[in-house]
């Protein structure tokens, strides 16, 4: 079984963005030793001459016509902000004050 | 007789001949919703005044000698992943609590166009990841043959809106089985299109390369029509096919199969497949082989690993699309005291914003990406992902289409996976190889089990782009059960409302 340890499930919160209670990381560095134990099994059945398919279309880059077309007013952006400030979404500090 | 037990395609006829006007038919539904929704709890929302002027414009248009598309004013439950202007849209998420988007997707413009009536939003697993719909952060949708079981998931609102009488049409979304395993556990048809038939533009996104919209109904016909109304090419998604859509409903009323070569997937029955599923199973193969179809088994031999590939190709493009969810430009926003940094405020929200499966999906996905780990676990997963589709490959060479059971069970009760995730994620096993192809998948009952008296979902798998062969086959099945019960499979669901 693939083990994961609660440090390593910290590190991917914090990757992701979520903070964690202790007892949350406890769990879930558990389900995911189980979980990546069973999807392990990937690694056994797949050679080196098997390319990977990322998506069921084999669609390459595809473009439309470079023609400026109606989009959303800034009051429509705007309408869901969880704060705004005048025709600006406003947002916490991003660089420390210091 | 009051239209909620009518067809979708029985309705249309009867509003095309002004039998019945549309805004008759949407209060009925309303009414419906008002006395049954308290034990199913299938609508996170319900859009009466909205749907009632849709219908009454309907009705005006019809009045002035109009000629309108077959579904006009036909009522129609709208799963809540899918934006519709102005109207709430949760996801089954904390995270999107009272965002209204400002724009309607794809399938909400080309419903609007053919006059369908959105009735409300319906209930899912929190993001579309689950399979019994207990996952949404606005407590559970209750199957309605037993209210103690679960309708399936993510989509189990929407089926079991149907399922309910609530509505006769439903909109659904597909990334491993969504809206087949629900249309499996309370009896209905659902449908997954080929990738790229239904556009994904304002579909909120869980995994790119495998979601896809798709139909769900009471009959295959109604699904018929449905997909026809919302499928084909759309320039706001570049993973649309830019092709004709195909005759759906044409094929739904062959009713003849003769000369057609049907596969049965011999890895997809079995060890953990119910007894009864497996009987009832057996009992459509005979009806298809007396309606005319050659029957074959056809071996895929990759599909065990189905599975184990599907759970790191979702989580991973999952933890990446709901990077979105910030905080920063809609939904909820936690802890913005003016002291502490976005990246703090981001952290915050999240850990509220999201429920249990979504966390433990976005780590399994953020950890499966990492370096070090990418090769061994989302490189594998994609090399498996090319085995399926040359498994498939193979088979249609065989057969013009795939058919197995679309899940291993029935209905299971509430509560008893909740805590267990592989277990739950062995509902998907015969329906995820579909959406790993990109090829079409469709569950239509096929009976009821009988040592619970729960319905049994068959499914059918077309090739790529050939969708009208589940259709054929679909309809094929639907009428020869159908003339041999007397009666459809939801004629003897419990009765509900006030007793």
């Amino acid at each position: 079984m693939a083990a994961i340890s609660r440090d390593e499930v910290a590190h991917l919160a914090r990757l992701a963005r979520i903070e964690m209670t202790d007892s949350e990381l406890d769990h879930l560095a558990g389900e995911m030793g189980v979980i990546l134990g069973a999807v392990a099994r990937v690694q056994e059945v797949a050679g080196a001459d098997v390319p990977p398919t990322s998506h069921p279309l084999d669609v390459k880059n595809v473009y439309r016509p470079d023609v400026v077309v109606p989009s959303l007013t800034n009051e429509q952006a705007l309408s869901g902000a969880p704060a705004k400030d005048e025709e600006r979404f406003k947002v916490p500090q991003i660089l420390g004050e210091e | 007789m009051s239209t909620i037990h009518k067809s979708a395609s029985e309705l249309g006829a009867a509003l095309a001949a002004q039998e019945i006007s549309a805004v008759e038919v949407a209060k009925e539904h309303l009414a419906r919703i008002r006395e049954v929704d308290g034990q199913v709890h299938a609508f996170l929302h319900i859009d009466e005044a909205g749907a009632l002027s849709q219908a009454e414009a309907i009705d005006k248009r019809r009045a002035t000698g109009e000629k309108l598309p077959p579904l006009a004013g036909v009522p129609l439950a709208l799963k809540d992943v899918m934006t519709q202007a102005g109207i709430p849209t949760t996801c089954g998420s904390k995270m999107l609590e009272g965002w209204r988007p400002p724009y309607d997707s794809t399938v909400v413009t080309k419903l609007k166009e053919n006059g369908v009536v959105i009735l409300g939003k319906t209930n899912m697993d929190e993001f579309a990841m689950g399979s019994s719909t207990e996952n949404s952060a606005y407590g559970p949708t209750h199957n309605p043959w037993d209210l103690t079981r679960i309708p399936g998931g993510s989509g189990g609102g929407s089926a079991a809106a149907l399922a309910a009488f609530e509505a006769p049409l439903a909109i659904g979304t597909d990334t491993g089985g969504s809206i087949r395993q629900p249309a499996a556990v309370t009896g209905t048809v659902g449908v997954k299109p080929t990738y790229g038939a239904v556009s994904r533009y304002g579909l909120v996104a869980f995994s790119s390369s495998l979601d896809q919209a798709g139909p769900c109904a009471r009959t295959v016909l109604d699904t018929a029509l449905l997909h026809e109304a919302i499928a084909g090419f759309d320039p706001k998604d570049s993973t649309s096919i830019n092709a004709p859509v195909g005759s759906m409903v044409a094929a739904a009323k062959k009713h003849d199969v003769k000369g057609l070569k049907i596969g049965i997937v011999k890895e997809l029955s079995g060890e953990g497949y119910q007894a009864g599923v497996k009987q009832r199973f057996d009992e459509a193969i005979a009806a298809l082989v007396d309606a005319g179809a050659e029957i074959v088994e056809v071996s895929a031999p990759n599909f065990e690993y189905a599975l184990a590939a599907y759970y790191l190709i979702a989580p991973s493009e999952c933890s990446s699309n709901l990077a979105r969810f910030d905080s920063m430009r809609y939904g909820i926003r936690i802890g913005d005291d003016g002291q502490k940094s976005a990246e703090e405020v981001m952290r915050m929200t999240r850990e509220v914003g999201f429920g249990k499966e979504v966390k433990r999906r976005i780590i399994l996905g953020t950890y499966a990406l990492s370096s070090g780990y990418y090769d061994a676990y989302y490189g594998s997963a994609q090399k498996v992902r090319t085995l399926i589709k040359r498994d498939f490959e193979a088979a249609f060479t065989k057969a013009d289409v795939l058919v197995s059971p679309t899940c291993p069970t029935t209905a299971f009760k509430i509560g008893e996976k909740a805590d267990d995730p592989l277990a739950m994620y062995l509902n998907d096993i015969a329906t995820i190889p579909v959406n790993m192809a990109g090829i079409g998948g469709m569950s239509l009952p096929c009976g009821l089990a009988p040592e619970d008296g729960l319905p049994v979902g068959f499914q059918i798998m077309s090739p790529a782009m050939k969708d009208e062969l589940m259709y054929q086959v679909g309809g094929t099945l639907e009428a020869a059960l159908l003339s041999k019960w007397g009666k459809p499979l939801l004629a003897d669901a419990p009765a509900l409302g006030a007793k």
